[in-house]
């Protein structure tokens, strides 16, 4: 254990509580009355933020008797929105924000929470404008708009997406305090579309063609060489997310996902596929999303996102208030398949319980796993890994910072640890 | 039986039809008739890109002299007066420092090919003005970020057949990716 990190120094705020900490360690005895239930809503909002936001709930029954079952309801809507009372959202920066992981439940991250990363802005495109283009080495160049691309046979899949820089500060220490703030730079959608090798075949590939220039069409015009025999099979390029068009900060109208690499790969605002026969050596494949290691070489084309988990309940900033039963919840995924099994350490890695995962369990796709466990009221360190059909099993910080140094940024895949402390604190330390 | 060879003979018209674009050649279109050929004109419109060897590389030129002045106008504002002090992403120097606990990742220590440098300013940059430059702008800044690391000298004027040939430091300094590596 780490004493140095691990513990929190004086002028460290409070954590911050979770939506779930919050509901289930406070949860009152008696249900809660109207007045108190509004009360505790202005206390968090503001008065007059509640006012708006629950009007549409409330109708024109505001006075009445704060029975649900008295009053009337609100009316349908066109296009739904969650409850005021959520507040689970991203973490944001300019060009990048990340998932609430640890207020996330099952394995699909609402699209409005998906996290984001772009490398000049997010473009507002009219769809019926946008075009495809696919030449270079095939048979004829093609121009597709996406109603057309609509109309090629249709195919989705539930898939993770994740940065390579997510949890990337962790190579030089214990940075972030939450399970969003360090790993919220992944999220699992259902992705939907048509594949890329129908597409392809439609301008017809020629001999020699063994790579593929993707480029998007936002202001950094964003380029990626890909190997063709790596993506061909799975590659989607995808016009839908969980059912509806594509968010624009996914990529509206178009992207390209490729399934298990790093998410920089699946070109967003898709616009351009040129057929080559070596990569390009874009800006994106040399100066930047390239490994260091500690003798100055660079690994290049790290494309495989490596098997991952997370606890995400309870993680950092959250704070058990009661002894006793707790669920430890949190995802497992690999990009080189499906998760094949997650074990769980509440004391540090010295032992090891196998937890459920639960249906379902799909192959490059964020997995839920859980585990039954009673808080003592003892210090606990948790830590989950992940094993994943290839025999692969996620490696301590020691065995990965062995191996890479700590100087390539990308690719952190480390065992994550959450200190609890015996005033349910739990914290980000690295054992 | 005359019926049915008729209606045989008519389904391996329609198969050959619609089928595999192979079968009939160079055909103007693929196996679902979707997509329009593209024009070169509109090819080359977004046909940007810039390899190692050069292809895609405009005509153009640029000077070292020339570059100070386009940098000093359109990138010192992010990228500071001499291209390290940044707030943005530091352009010069790090030579000597990519095998140490805290590497510089600049043009001059890092990247591997100048072709690239001329790819990245011509599609992305300046970063507020995209695309706003033209290929002398571009030829010219990317002879001087070259310059000031040390990798061409003061009379550089470089085009599409020069900056190709350009040695890079750190050309020979990257490695397939050799994962799993760990366990």
């Amino acid at each position: 254990m780490d004493k140095k990190t691990g513990k929190p120094t004086p002028a460290e705020p409070e954590p911050e509580v979770s939506i779930y900490e919050s509901l289930i360690a406070t949860r009152p005895k008696e249900p809660p009355t109207r007045r108190a239930f509004l009360t505790g809503a202005t206390s968090l909002f503001g008065a007059a933020a509640v006012h708006v936001l629950l009007a549409p709930f409330l109708g024109h029954a505001a006075n009445a008797s704060g029975d649900p079952t008295r009053v009337p309801g609100a009316l349908a809507t066109e296009y739904g929105r969650r409850s005021p009372f959520e507040r689970a959202k991203r973490l944001t920066k300019p060009q990048r924000s990340r998932t609430p992981l640890q207020d996330l439940h099952g394995i699909v991250t609402p699209s409005a929470l998906h996290f984001e990363r772009h490398h000049n802005g997010v473009p507002l495109i009219d769809p019926a404008k946008h075009r495809l283009l696919v030449h270079g080495l095939v048979e004829r160049p093609l121009l597709f708009t996406i109603a057309e691309l609509k109309r090629f046979p249709s195919t989705s899949r539930l898939l993770f997406v994740e940065c390579s820089g997510n949890s990337g500060k962790e190579w030089k220490g214990p940075k972030g305090k939450t399970a969003q703030e360090i790993h919220g730079l992944t999220s699992t959608s259902e992705w939907a579309g048509v594949r890329l090798s129908t597409v392809l075949a439609e301008a017809g590939l020629t001999p020699g063609a063994t790579w593929m220039l993707a480029e998007g069409s936002d202001a950094a015009a964003m380029t990626r060489s890909l190997p063709l025999d790596r993506v061909l099979d799975e590659a989607l390029l995808c016009y839908a997310q969980n059912g509806e068009p594509l968010r624009p900060e996914q990529g509206y109208p178009l992207r390209l996902l490729v399934p298990g690499f790093e998410g920089n790969t699946c070109i967003k605002w898709l616009r351009r596929l040129k057929l080559v026969s070596s990569p390009v050596m874009t800006r994106e494949e040399t100066s930047k999303y390239t490994d260091l290691m500690t003798d100055g070489t660079a690994r290049q084309f790290t494309f495989d996102m490596e098997a991952k988990s997370v606890i995400t309940v309870p993680s950092g900033g959250q704070r058990l208030k009661k002894t006793g039963y707790v669920e430890i919840r949190g995802l497992a995924w690999s990009g080189r398949g499906r998760v094949e099994k997650v074990e769980v350490s509440v004391d540090g890695g010295k032992n090891w319980r196998t937890a459920r995962l639960q249906a379902p369990i799909l192959p490059k796709c964020h997995t839920r796993f859980c585990l039954d466990w009673r808080w003592d009221g003892g210090e606990a360190v948790l830590q989950s890994r992940c094993i994943d059909e290839t025999g692969y099993r996620q490696p301590t910080r020691k065995e990965l910072v062995e191996i890479r140094g700590t100087n390539s940024y990308y690719h952190y895949n480390a065992i994550q640890s959450w200190q609890i402390d015996e005033e349910g604190n739990v914290r980000n330390v690295q054992v | 039986m005359f019926r049915r060879q008729t209606r045989f003979l008519l389904l391996l018209f329609v198969m050959v039809a619609v089928g595999p674009a192979d079968s009939w050649g160079t055909s103007k279109s693929g196996p679902f008739h979707l997509g329009r050929v593209a024009t070169p004109d509109e090819i080359q419109a977004w046909d940007i890109d810039v390899a190692p060897d050069g292809e895609g590389l405009p005509a153009g030129r640029g000077t070292v002299k020339e570059g100070a002045e386009v940098y000093a106008e359109h990138c010192a504002s992010c990228h500071g007066a001499t291209g390290v002090e940044g707030p943005g992403p530091a352009l010069v120097g790090g030579q000597g420092t990519l095998a140490s606990e805290h590497p510089v990742k600049t043009a001059g220590s890092y990247w591997p090919y100048a072709t690239t440098l001329f790819d990245y300013i011509y599609r992305a940059m300046p970063f507020v003005a995209p695309q706003s430059l033209t290929s002398d702008q571009v030829y010219a800044v990317t002879t001087w970020i070259l310059f000031e690391n040390g990798l061409v000298d003061k009379d550089a004027v470089l085009d599409r057949e020069t900056l190709p040939k350009v040695r890079m430091l750190h050309r020979n300094g990257f490695v397939p990716d050799p994962r799993p590596d760990v366990n």
